[in-house]
């Protein structure tokens, strides 16, 4: 295999809440069309950490970072750069299923593309069927479109917010323990999707769930009480860590 | 000796029975007044009540079509400043919770919700009234307007606050704008509980009497002109209940009948029209 291409790094990343540092000086860089998981106990700033890539940390009130975020080697917290344009960018799905209650399948789906007011109806339909393919979800909803979204099963929805983030393009998709609210058929779902995807996408998954990071990450990073503490190949972490917390950590021995 | 068993049960019995008997007692005045209007005034209630002025005494087949014009008029115009003022003024309070200005928005709510509607009416005669000089129909949809406000800010700040913040972060996650997310996911979420409160508030004061008293005056002419004295149905209810003759008596029973119908008009019709619309599955 090559070298693979890095589009997104941070660099000596702090991220804090008032003056309480989440996240200490993490520099990591996520290859391209990889798979990159990010494991730790409840609390190490992992979560943070993936919040920071498409600057929702900010939406906390009090929040703030230090260190950098490269996208293509800009900055994106450089004066200037709009947090909107960046979060078209950089997809996000989080722990529980969020669909919009009031929209149907299809409005879901389309909800991020709806913002670029150029697209045509048809055009919005294509993307709609696409990523709903894409999802692994258009065979189940393909009849009832127009219905509400709240009739769907958890996993269901759970995969109508991939499709919904994936519909607008970005380059780089956050999933926030996407399968901690799923039941194991649900969470087998979104795991192989997650494998498929990343053919397009960089992915970056946070988990609590040891087994999933094993199964669908090609480079693993192990937080612990803010900082990373070991950064690798997925098989090298679980096989051979160079550190005795992460030896502790997955062997289960805390957290 | 009684088992502890049968103890407990006979007691989860008797309470519910209690509650029962709460709910009874807390619905009984609502159907004995349904029921009285119906007795009362469902006799009179002909084509000719909801066209006509009323005859005068000692004529049969007079009506308060000018009352229902005046009420729907007077509360229209309320509703129509009422209702957006309230709707942003709960939006920013409930949005922008921890800021000094939300603070005292919602005190000041708090104070108006508790303030005697004929306080309300005084103040518009003393702002309104007295500075034109006359009593007019626009003064009115002012003091109900001022009732409106802290209403419809404080259900739509509880009901906004009701909005999951996962669904904010999911709209700004799409890179929607703080804006976009506040008016397109939070106020479009809590719409139906907002339409309910709204419609609540404009049932409470098109039922107000003592603002109207001294601000729309009251009215024996159907009237469109705003600026004018106008008739309204709690008006009219009013002056006929209080007045000598059985005729009177029997046209405000039959006037407070209309305006209960009005509310309820209205609510089915906003019901209606804000129903969620999706494809059956």
């Amino acid at each position: 295999m090559s070298e693979p291409v890095v589009r997104l790094r941070t660099e000596s990343l702090t991220a804090l809440y008032g003056s309480f540092a989440a996240v200490k000086e993490v520099s990591l860089a996520f290859p391209t069309n990889r798979v990159h998981a990010l494991i730790g106990p409840s609390g190490c700033g992992k979560s943070t950490f993936l919040r920071t890539l498409n600057r929702m940390h900010e939406t906390v009130p009090g929040a703030s970072i230090t260190g950098r975020v490269l996208l293509d080697g800009t900055d994106v917290y450089a004066p200037g750069v709009s947090p909107i344009r960046l979060r078209r960018r950089v997809g996000m799905v989080f722990q529980k299923p969020t669909p919009f209650p009031f929209m149907s399948i299809a409005d879901n789906v389309a909800s991020g593309l709806r913002i670029d007011r150029s697209l045509s109806k048809s055009r919005i339909a294509e993307v709609v069927e696409r990523s709903l393919r894409r999802a692994a979800l258009w065979d189940e909803v393909k009849d009832r479109l127009g219905a509400s979204a709240m009739g769907l099963s958890g996993g269901q929805q759970q995969r109508l917010c991939l499709a919904r983030s994936i519909a607008p393009e970005p380059e780089v998709i956050l999933l926030d323990e996407p399968t901690a609210s799923l039941d194991p058929q649900g969470t087998q779902r979104i795991e192989e999707l997650v494998f498929e995807l990343k053919g397009e996408f960089t992915i970056v998954i946070v988990t609590h769930n040891m087994q999933q990071a094993a199964r669908v990450s090609d480079t693993t990073s192990f937080f612990y009480l803010g900082t990373m503490v070991e950064h690798g190949p997925t098989r090298q972490i679980f096989t051979a860590p160079r550190q005795e917390q992460t030896e502790a950590y997955i062997t289960g021995r805390f957290g | 000796m009684i088992s502890r068993r049968a103890l407990r049960r006979g007691k989860s019995r008797l309470m519910v029975a209690l509650m029962g008997v709460a709910v009874l007692v807390a619905v009984l005045p609502l159907f004995l007044i349904l029921g009285s209007l119906i007795l009362e005034g469902a006799s009179s209630l002909s084509l000719s009540f909801f066209t006509n002025r009323p005859a005068p005494v000692g004529e049969v087949g007079g009506g308060v079509a000018h009352a229902i014009l005046g009420t729907l008029m007077i509360v229209g115009t309320a509703s129509l400043v009422g209702i957006p003022l309230g709707v942003a003024a709960g939006l920013y309070a409930s949005e922008y919770r921890g800021t000094r200005l939300a603070t005292i928005t919602r005190f000041v709510a708090d104070v108006l919700n508790g303030t005697p509607s004929i306080v309300i009416g005084l103040l518009a005669w003393t702002w309104v009234v007295a500075t034109q000089k006359h009593f007019s129909a626009f003064a009115g949809s002012f003091a109900l307007a001022m009732l409106m406000v802290p209403m419809v800010m404080r259900t739509t700040e509880e009901l906004v606050r009701l909005v999951p913040d996962a669904l904010r972060e999911a709209a700004l996650a799409l890179g929607y704008t703080r804006w976009r997310t506040t008016l397109v996911v939070v106020l479009r979420t809590a719409l139906p509980g907002i339409v309910t409160g709204s419609l609540l508030s404009v049932a409470r004061i098109a039922g107000e009497t003592a603002p109207l008293l001294f601000t729309a005056l009251g009215s024996e002419y159907f009237s469109f002109d705003m600026n004018r004295p106008m008739a309204a149905l709690p008006l009219v209810v009013y002056k006929y209940a209080s007045g000598p003759y059985p005729e009177w008596h029997k046209l405000a029973w039959t006037a407070s009948l209309v305006l209960i119908m009005v509310v309820l008009v209205l609510s089915i019709a906003a019901r209606l029209a804000t129903r969620q619309r999706f494809d059956r599955p």
